[in-house]
């Protein structure tokens, strides 16, 4: 069931949700979409379920135009953030919608969707729960419940709208590993959106990350975390730290920073930006040092140090009992030394690349 | 030193506020509420059963209950329709002039009923604008039911819609969109999803708009000519005996809008029961 979205576009009264996507999903993957709130993840998610129609751009699914498909055509399950179950039926009602409100020549039998009903809720560990009405379910549960309604009509695709988003962490992780043995024992294709990195990381096959309407990167973990595709990406990725420097030969320059740990890069000469984040920074002590630490705490495992040259304010962090952290003490002058980091032509405010580099899916690469 | 005290209430508040208080509510509601209805039934029964009895099923009484129930029975359905068609397009669209429909819904609550009576006159009486028009077409608007069964209409427009406009706002359009991507059509989401969701709004709703219709006086009064056997519903008809110096008629005729009021109270707390 693969998924072909093609410069896509969607405006709401003058403001662009969408600003040209191009995605394929392959069939039987598990894809996360993520990014901020208001990067048009959820909009891009409804609009495959048929629920928002885009202003330009084509999806296609088997060859099959989508768009020109009603959603109750389209043979989704879509699972929403806050459930949406039926509050005035049972578990096992809701879970029989779908098959239930088939035209009477395509509807199962009323025995034969019970037994379907009664093999979900068995798959989806709810079987004790049928009889009860969502009112009287816990958050994980309704989730359950919503999945079991959604995979009732055996779904082309599957598409979750930030499935955990308003359940407590240790649900959260329990639901993870659920929904992941889920989606391997039905192998069906399936989209969700999250805004949580570990989330999207932990589950997905593919990573897509959004921000501003765009697709700034496509990837694994990894791949996301080392090699970020733009300031943008760079920043959700965790990189609190802008430093301004200079690109010559394809090193990284600047006063106070010792780059020697950075790789070249086939930079042109100019002006740049190096996004580091928190622990990509071992600070030497150096009495001839830009920058002095302002403020040293310890959490027992981590020292987290404030840096300082007067002007910048930056944070690092590093393992308390690294050999690099002894006798670092606020006051201390230093020297900063990037263990990794990412580059991008251009100062600070410049308007960021708009190339997207697509890495290969995660199976090919490793 | 005390001793552990079990604290039924915060300590340095006296039971005898919240005791006063639920006295008083039941003290007013008995006073405003109860007594003048009882007083109804005593001075209905004055004569006796009998002349009770035969006040009710006075022909021309007997007319007056069978109009006001089918005008009541003519509306509310209307209403019923109109009301969630107003409340979904309101809750689920976003579209020009919707503040302004809202607005529109709620001015029979502000406009008094006597007002609306006198447009419709102005607009459907022989003098008014559309006047000649119905006139050429033999259709007769004022001084006959359809006069008094569109004063009503207007009089309880807001009902069913304000009942359930919060509602299905609050609920957002969620459980339409699971139902659609399940594939259920138009007609199975609103009887599967929408209307139980809003069944007791409705319910609600429906009964206001049902004491409203039967009990409408300045509007129709207006519009019916209130003639006798005619176009004379319960409240007129009671009026009229009232103005008659018939004190007993008129507190019997009373009684029956007051058991049909009471009639529908009771089915609204039946169906909420099974809840």
């Amino acid at each position: 069931m693969s998924i072909v979205i093609d410069n896509m576009t969607k405006s709401f009264g003058g403001t662009s949700v969408l600003r040209g996507i191009d995605l394929t999903v392959q069939t039987g993957e598990l894809v996360a979409l993520l990014g901020p709130s208001g990067s048009g993840k959820t909009t891009l998610l409804k609009i495959i379920a048929g629920l928002e129609w885009p202003n330009s751009g084509g999806l296609r699914v088997n060859e099959q135009d989508w768009l020109g498909l009603a959603a109750q055509d389209r043979r989704i399950g879509f699972v929403f953030q806050h459930y949406a179950l039926f509050p005035h039926m049972s578990v096992r009602d809701n879970i029989a919608f779908g098959l239930t409100v088939r035209p009477r020549a395509e509807r199962p039998g009323k025995s034969v969707i019970a037994a379907k009903v009664e093999e979900l809720l068995h798959f989806l560990q709810i079987a004790h729960l049928g009889d009860r009405y969502p009112a009287q379910l816990s958050g994980g549960q309704r989730q359950r419940v919503a999945l079991g309604r959604a995979l009732a009509i055996q779904p082309t695709v599957l598409l979750l709208d930030e499935p955990f988003g308003a359940l407590d962490a240790a649900v959260r992780r329990d639901l993870r590993a659920w929904l992941r043995s889920v989606h391997q024992e039905t192998g069906s294709t399936t989209i969700f959106v999250t805004h949580d990195q570990e989330e999207a990381f932990e589950l997905a096959d593919r990573v897509v990350v959004m921000g501003d309407g765009r697709i700034e990167q496509i990837g694994n973990a990894d791949q996301i975390h080392d090699h970020p595709a733009s300031p943008f990406v760079a920043r959700f990725m965790g990189a609190t730290i802008e430093l301004p420097v200079t690109i010559r030969a394809g090193r990284v320059e600047a006063l106070g920073l010792d780059a020697s740990r950075l790789p070249r890069r086939a930079l042109p000469d100019g002006p740049a930006t190096l996004f580091l984040r928190p622990d990509d920074v071992t600070p030497v002590a150096d009495a001839s040092g830009r920058f002095q630490i302002s403020r040293a705490a310890s959490n027992g495992a981590i020292l987290r140090l404030e840096l300082t040259d007067g002007t910048l304010s930056l944070p690092v962090d590093l393992p308390r009992r690294a050999p690099e952290a002894q006798g670092l003490t606020s006051g201390t002058r230093v020297t900063l030394r990037p263990e990794a980091g990412a580059i991008f032509s251009g100062g600070r405010d410049a308007p960021a690349p708009r190339t997207v580099t697509e890495f290969p899916r995660k199976e090919q690469s490793l | 030193m005390s001793s552990v005290t079990a604290l039924t209430h915060a300590p340095g508040q006296s039971r005898a506020v919240p005791r006063l208080l639920i006295g008083l509510a039941f003290f007013l509601t008995a006073i405003f509420v109860v007594a003048p209805m009882a007083f109804i039934f005593w001075r209905a029964m004055a004569e006796g059963w009998g002349a009770y009895v035969g006040n009710i099923l006075d022909p021309l009484t007997l007319h007056a209950t069978a109009l006001t129930v089918l005008v009541a029975v003519i509306v509310v359905p209307i209403n019923i329709a109109f009301g969630i068609a107003a409340a979904w397009a309101i809750a689920r669209f976003r579209f020009p002039g919707r503040k302004l429909l809202v607005t529109m819904i709620e001015i029979p609550f502000s406009i008094s009923p006597i007002i609306a009576g006198i447009c419709y006159l102005l607009l459907y009486g022989r003098q008014g604008l559309l006047g000649p028009l119905l006139a050429d077409a033999n259709l007769k608007v004022m001084f006959a039911l359809p006069g008094i069964v569109l004063v009503t209409m207007f009089v309880t427009a807001p009902f069913v819609a304000r009942e359930v406009l919060p509602l299905m706002q609050a609920q957002g359009s969620e459980q339409e969109e699971a139902a659609v991507t399940l594939g259920a059509r138009g007609w199975q989401i609103f009887s599967r999803v929408t209307l139980p969701n809003i069944r007791w709004a409705l319910l609600y709703g429906a009964v206001l708009c049902t004491a409203r219709a039967v009990g409408e006086f300045g509007g129709v009064s207006v519009v019916s000519g209130s003639i006798r056997g005619q176009t004379n519903t319960l409240p007129l008809q009671i009026e009229l005996m009232f103005n008659d110096l018939n004190t007993t008629g008129a507190f019997a005729a009373a009684s029956t809008l007051t058991v049909i009021a009471l009639v529908v109270l009771v089915v609204k707390a039946a169906l909420e029961s099974r809840r």
